[in-house]
């Protein structure tokens, strides 16, 4: 049993569980899945700037606070007691491209050689964390959601905004993925 | 401006995927562990599928692996059967009160704010859940990428009349 749970799980179980939050947490408490909004209620609590955007009740929100504290311990459970000792699985072309720029530390599900604290004070690693995630805050918030928002929530309740917006979002990564991405990683 | 948008704060809000079910119910604050304790599981299988991983999220791109787009497809299946179930059936919540649905509203923020997100996601390999997984993972570092994350949600906050929506 606890063999089974420490390999890396496949697709269909990982997204029948996910699936299985959207209703879960409406049952709970009529709540929609959205997990980016808290970057805002974050925004609304710490720095409210007298922006009319942060100026609601964050407090009400308070239970997706609590949410992704737990998406947090749940991550530390599993990398804790439930890793699998066997090395990420990466697909070979993917490995190749990466080594050709320098990439070749497969071992964590973050590569180290492109996010930690030594990266900051390189171009590539700063563009990367620095720029990557502000275009993530920067992104959401304009959707109105993220994939979990959006994609997961949105397209369970068959809203066609979020159908757009996932299809954005597709539209986005490839083309970072595939067309500048490559440039950064060369730095 | 202004007055139009305090006019239509019901819409405002529903736009920017803020829970708008607000609960005649008041509980008591630890009433939210139970949240936490689906944000424990929700962490787990990001740990235990990859789908923090950043490579996965690259495979993703280049179309090299299935597995990202099953976990998201099967998740849509799942959660669409539920969420019909729960219109169909009136399922009412642990406490009794009617679970309830707003449309979402189009605007133009879906297409630029998306793209823009994509590209973001295909940078740190990592949507806003993920973010917090990897950190809890021991990834640290990520702290930055958050910190930046929240930066970007503020500069949208604070200038979201002069963008185009």
């Amino acid at each position: 049993m606890i063999e089974t749970i420490t390999q890396p799980w496949p697709w269909y179980v990982a997204g029948t569980i996910i699936g299985l939050i959207v209703p879960t947490l409406l049952i709970l408490g009529n709540r929609h899945f959205g997990i980016s909004a808290n970057l805002r209620h974050m925004c609304a609590a710490c720095f409210p700037s007298n922006i009319p955007f942060f100026k609601y009740d964050w407090k009400k929100e308070s239970w997706n606070l609590f949410f992704i504290g737990g998406i947090l311990i749940g991550g530390m459970i599993s990398t804790q007691y439930l890793s699998s000792p066997d090395p990420v699985v990466i697909h070979p072309d993917l490995a190749k491209d990466l080594t050709q720029f320098g990439i070749t530390d497969f071992s964590g599900l973050v590569p180290v050689q492109l996010f930690s604290f030594d990266q900051l004070f390189t171009l590539r690693g700063l563009i990367m964390m620095v720029g990557g995630g502000f275009l993530v805050g920067f992104g959401t918030r304009y959707a109105g959601g993220c994939t979990s928002g959006h994609a997961i929530m949105g397209l369970s309740d068959l809203q066609w905004p979020s159908l757009v917006a996932t299809i954005c979002f597709m539209i986005g990564g490839f083309l970072m993925t595939n067309l500048i991405l490559p440039y950064i990683l060369a730095l | 401006m202004k007055t139009k948008q305090e006019e239509t704060d019901f819409e405002v809000r529903s736009l920017d995927t803020m829970c708008i079910n607000e609960s005649e119910l008041v509980h008591p604050w630890w009433y939210n562990f139970k949240y936490a304790a689906v944000g424990v599981i929700f962490g787990i299988v990001f740990i235990k599928a990859e789908i923090i991983s950043w490579f996965r999220i690259q495979e993703m791109f280049k179309l090299q692996s299935f597995h990202m787009y099953g976990v998201i497809g099967t998740a849509v299946i799942v959660g669409a059967i539920s969420v019909f179930l729960i219109k169909k059936l009136k399922v009412k919540t642990i406490h009794g009160e009617e679970i309830t649905f707003t449309n979402k509203k189009f605007n133009k923020g879906q297409i630029y704010g998306g793209l823009i997100f994509g590209l973001g996601w295909a940078i740190t390999g990592a949507c806003p859940g993920p973010l917090f997984a990897q950190l809890g993972s021991g990834s640290l570092a990520i702290i930055v990428v958050i910190a930046s994350a929240l930066l970007g949600t503020w500069v949208y906050g604070k200038f979201r009349e002069q963008l185009p929506h």
